[in-house]
């Protein structure tokens, strides 16, 4: 038995790339984004945000307006007046220019204008293409940090190679978690020489030959080809740390990278698992379904099917077998091992067939976006959102309870209400 | 381009898809690249909607770029068309597909030959109108369509009856407004023709020509409708907005005038009776709580139609002095200020929202009612913010009974007029005894500048000052020590702007 790939139709919901904003202008603290676009990307931005549009967010529209549009007006006026603008109330030390459907559409030759106005007004200026034509929701992030990898700084390569074999990990994470995870690196001898990205655009870690990576989110295949072939680094194929499994795995695969053999991790995962008994006969032998729309599926579905679930279809925007060919292997094993068939992949689902396939199916927990949620729930269907998992903090061995936490809540909802006898609410069927 | 953090109304097609899931039956296909269908999340969140929000996207990829979009969309119609058999299928431009100029109309012409449905083309350029511009055009669009297309039924209904035009999903408190309406209407003896776009089917539109009238409660969305109605069909329509008592009481009147020489009850006496009995309104505006609220500074900020009400209802029922009065519907900006002018003592009308935020601390008035921007401008100014108009937030769509039209609407808004301003004893116990916060002031201006230093003295005399009139203060010390190249704010300085000021 062998995993199965599948392709539908692409007509599905997520949010658009340009969200990625939204994080990461809180993780790095000394940027501004400015996403060109029109309304349309504005008013996505505020609703989805909600409350950080209150907070004096370090973010803002450059609203194309019908002349921009025809060109009448000069577009490289047009934006350094607004970088200055910017510039003068905010002074960043990034400017990361996001760019939209209408840029690529209108063929605005962001890259070509980004260095002369970063020259103008003092401050890099980066172009991350983020739209909606080419890529989905977590998306972003990749095209951002793809960006930034360009900027961070050469590893001198005066140094002995042996002496210089450093590791950067790459992924936007919250401190606190990026933290606990160089921790649980240096308890095996690892020094983690670098985040990309850091806390300050300023810190950006060195790159170079010798430099080894490591994701660990599953949608960043653009920033580890670009590692890979403009920087010249080497990439630890690993899979991610979501999960006490996945951390394990994570770790070992590093460790045995430097030729580290790693200690206590076998103790470190069985009491972590110890600690999840109570959620763990909660999910035991339920079914649950992705949607797919932010492509943290596949770790999330290998951890869940650890957990004891059985996972009847996994949804996903976009799958590179290649960044994510360890975290597939460690699915196929997983399966294997909990003795489950394995469940279908489905890139570029349809939200409609996949819509009758749960009403054949009939799962116990339905993994999907908002647009979905309420109308299953009032079908009787018990959904979580999946938004939640990209802004909880799910890595690491410290954040496994966490992601449990986010499954079984509508599991614990449904065992406190069960005796109501209310639980299918929509008139039509 | 111009440098936007946030926005009063939203882009068109979030109008157009309004209009199309608030009909039975009918199918909106957008025209869009992926992560456009946020409307979906909107309306499942926003509303707490049961059922799968009717829109879907017809996605706008590379692919679609290099080819053209024509296969795709003519495909997602017929799919469409099969899967779920609406009525209607009404094909979405975004923003996108204004600038791609790909021949929509033609992908319509090109599906409508073999679907059971019938397909239309929103008529909206992206460029040109906003979210409430683009929902009135879509209404009398498919209004039109429908009417053109079957003969419309020439036979006005026996009883007096009125259609109501412009009740959406997402709308401000529209489904409470709608149903106060329907019970006036009711007590009035006029029967309901229909409520559109509302839960209504598309293949029942022809027969609006029934009603003897149309009604409009909000200036935003239905007007257009109400006035192809009156052009083509001779149908008369109310646009007046029956919130608060004086302007109920004329909306009541005014729908007389529609139904004259029908016997029906005395409308003088109805409009008496509700008034002094039913809504608490007037009683609430002579009791002695609302003799506190005389004078007292307000401003208020929303959509045409909630703005202007309000304001009137502020000054002419309350007693209130509203220092300004504003709107973001730039497109109906002249109207507006012939409602509110000799209310208010200035007239504000943008889209920029940094604006009104200058304003509000410019003026910083006793209460604010205005949208959610406003709210958080009055949470950081400590200024109270009543809700009165969208963009609204969750907290919005309340699952009680809250019109804010009509009878029971007075009671609402009273309610949340009182409720907005510091209780009228509290305000006076704070001033006798100095307040009962002892937290340190800290900085709470919109300003983001924080070159001025306060002693720990001053701080200390600042807070001896009643908490009402101690932002005002602190910013008049900040503005003289400002004037005067002061860094660092003493008792003297304190003492001297003040003295400066009564000066």
């Amino acid at each position: 038995m062998t995993l199965k790939f599948e392709c539908e139709t692409g007509n599905y919901h997520t949010f658009c790339p340009i969200s990625c904003v939204s994080w990461l202008y809180q993780k790095i603290s000394d940027s501004f984004f400015l996403v060109i676009g029109t309304k349309t990307c504005g008013y996505f931005l505020q609703n989805a945000l909600g409350v950080m549009i209150f907070a004096e967010p370090r973010y803002a529209m450059a609203e194309l307006e019908e002349g921009d549009i025809s060109a009448q007006l000069h577009d490289f006026d047009e934006l350094q007046r607004l970088c200055l603008q910017i510039k003068q109330d905010r002074n960043p030390s990034v400017l990361v220019w996001i760019g939209t459907c209408t840029t690529e559409i209108i063929k605005m030759d962001l890259e070509g204008m980004a260095p002369k106005i970063e020259q103008l007004i003092g401050i890099p200026v980066l172009v991350a293409r983020a739209n909606g034509l080419d890529y989905a929701f977590t998306q972003g992030e990749d095209t951002v940090l793809a960006a930034m990898a360009h900027r961070c700084p050469s590893e001198s390569s005066n140094i002995p190679r042996e002496q210089s074999q450093s590791l950067v990990l790459f992924g936007s994470l919250p401190n606190t978690v990026a933290q606990q995870l160089t921790k649980e690196l240096e308890n095996q001898g690892i020094t983690v020489s670098g985040w990309l990205p850091e806390t300050r655009y300023e810190e950006l870690p060195s790159l170079g030959p010798g430099v080894f990576v490591c994701g660990v989110h599953p949608f960043l295949s653009r920033t580890a080809t670009t590692l890979m072939r403009r920087r010249k680094c080497q990439l630890i194929g690993a899979p991610f740390p979501i999960g006490p499994d996945g951390t394990r795995a994570w770790i070992e695969k590093i460790c045995q990278v430097f030729q580290i053999q790693p200690q206590q991790l076998d103790e470190r995962e069985t009491k972590i698992w110890d600690s999840l008994e109570q959620y763990l006969a909660l999910v035991k032998s339920k079914s649950v379904f992705f949607m797919g729309d932010n492509l943290l599926e596949i770790s999330l579905a290998r951890f869940l099917i650890r957990c004891g679930m059985i996972v009847y279809e996994i949804g996903i925007p976009y799958m590179d077998k290649r960044f994510q060919a360890s975290e597939l292997k460690l699915l196929e094993k997983t399966c294997h091992e909990m003795n489950v068939p394995m469940p279908p992949i489905v890139e570029k689902p349809d939200n409609y067939n996949q819509i009758q396939r749960i009403r054949a199916l009939q799962p116990d927990l339905v993994i999907t976006g908002l647009a979905h949620s309420n109308p299953l729930e009032a079908r009787g269907i018990t959904t979580k959102w999946s938004v939640e998992f990209t802004f909880a903090q799910i890595h690491g061995f410290t954040n496994a309870r966490d992601i449990l936490e986010l499954v079984t809540r509508p599991l614990r909802r449904n065992h406190h209400l069960k005796d109501l006898g209310w639980s299918k609410l929509a008139t039509t069927s | 381009m111009k440098l936007a953090y946030w926005m009063y109304a939203g882009p068109a097609h979030i109008g157009t898809l309004r209009v199309a899931s608030s009909f039975k039956n009918v199918h909106a296909i957008m025209h869009a690249p992926l992560g456009d269908d946020y409307f979906n999340v909107m309306r499942s969140m926003l509303e707490r909607e049961r059922d799968f929000t009717p829109v879907t996207a017809s996605i706008v990829d590379r692919h679609v770029l290099a080819r053209g979009s024509q296969e795709k969309v003519v495909e997602n119609i017929l799919r469409k068309d099969q899967q779920e058999k609406p009525d209607l299928i009404l094909l979405t431009p975004t923003c996108t597909s204004s600038i791609l100029q790909e021949d929509l109309q033609n992908f319509v012409e090109r599906a409508t030959s073999t679907t059971h449905s019938d397909i239309l083309l929103a008529d909206v350029n992206h460029y040109r109108v906003n979210e409430f511009q683009a929902a009135d055009r879509t209404l009398e669009q498919i209004i039109a369509f429908y009417l053109e297309k079957g003969a419309a039924e020439a036979e006005q209904t026996k009883k007096p009856s009125a259609n109501i035009l412009g009740i959406f999903t997402l709308g401000f408190h529209h489904q409470h407004d709608c149903r106060e309406i329907y019970r006036i209407l009711k007590d009035l003896g006029i029967q309901i023709n229909q409520i559109v776009p509302e839960g209504s089917l598309v293949t029942n539109l022809k027969n609006l020509t029934r009603a003897w009238f149309n009604i409009v409660p909000y200036r935003e969305i239905g007007l257009m409708a109400a006035e192809y109605l009156q052009k083509h069909y001779q149908m008369p329509y109310i646009d007046r907005t029956p919130m608060g008592l004086v302007e109920t009481a004329s909306w009541i009147r005014q729908i007389r005038t529609f139904v004259k020489g029908i016997e029906s009850l005395d409308f003088e006496k109805y409009i008496d009776q509700q008034t002094r009995f039913v809504s608490q309104a007037a009683w609430f505006s002579r009791s002695i709580d609302c003799q506190n609220l005389t004078g007292k500074k307000a401003l208020v900020f929303g959509d045409a139609t909630h703005a202007a009400a309000m304001t009137k209802i502020l000054v002419r029922e309350m007693g209130i002095h509203v220092c300004c009065a504003g709107t973001y519907c730039q497109q109906d900006a002249d109207w507006f200020r012939e409602q509110v002018q000799g209310f208010c003592d200035q007239v504000l009308i943008t889209e920029d929202h940094t604006q009104v935020g200058n304003m509000i601390a410019n003026i910083e008035p006793a209460a604010i009612f205005g949208t959610q921007m406003e709210r958080h401008v009055g949470k950081r100014l400590d200024i109270p913010c009543g809700v009165i108009s969208a963009p609204i937030h969750i907290q919005n769509f309340p699952l009680s009974y809250r019109p804010f039209l009509g009878y029971e609407g007075t009671n609402q808004i009273a309610d949340l007029v009182y409720n907005s301003f510091t209780l009228g004893m509290e305000d006076h116990l704070l001033e006798i005894f100095g307040g009962h916060d002892v937290k340190t002031v800290i900085t709470k201006n919109l300003s983001t500048d924080q070159d001025l230093v306060w002693t720990s003295s001053a701080q200390n005399e600042l807070q001896k000052i009643p908490g009402f009139v101690r932002n005002r203060i602190k910013r008049n010390t900040e503005k003289f020590a400002r004037s005067q190249k002061i860094q660092q704010i003493t008792v003297e300085v304190m003492y001297a702007a003040k003295e400066a000021a009564t000066a």
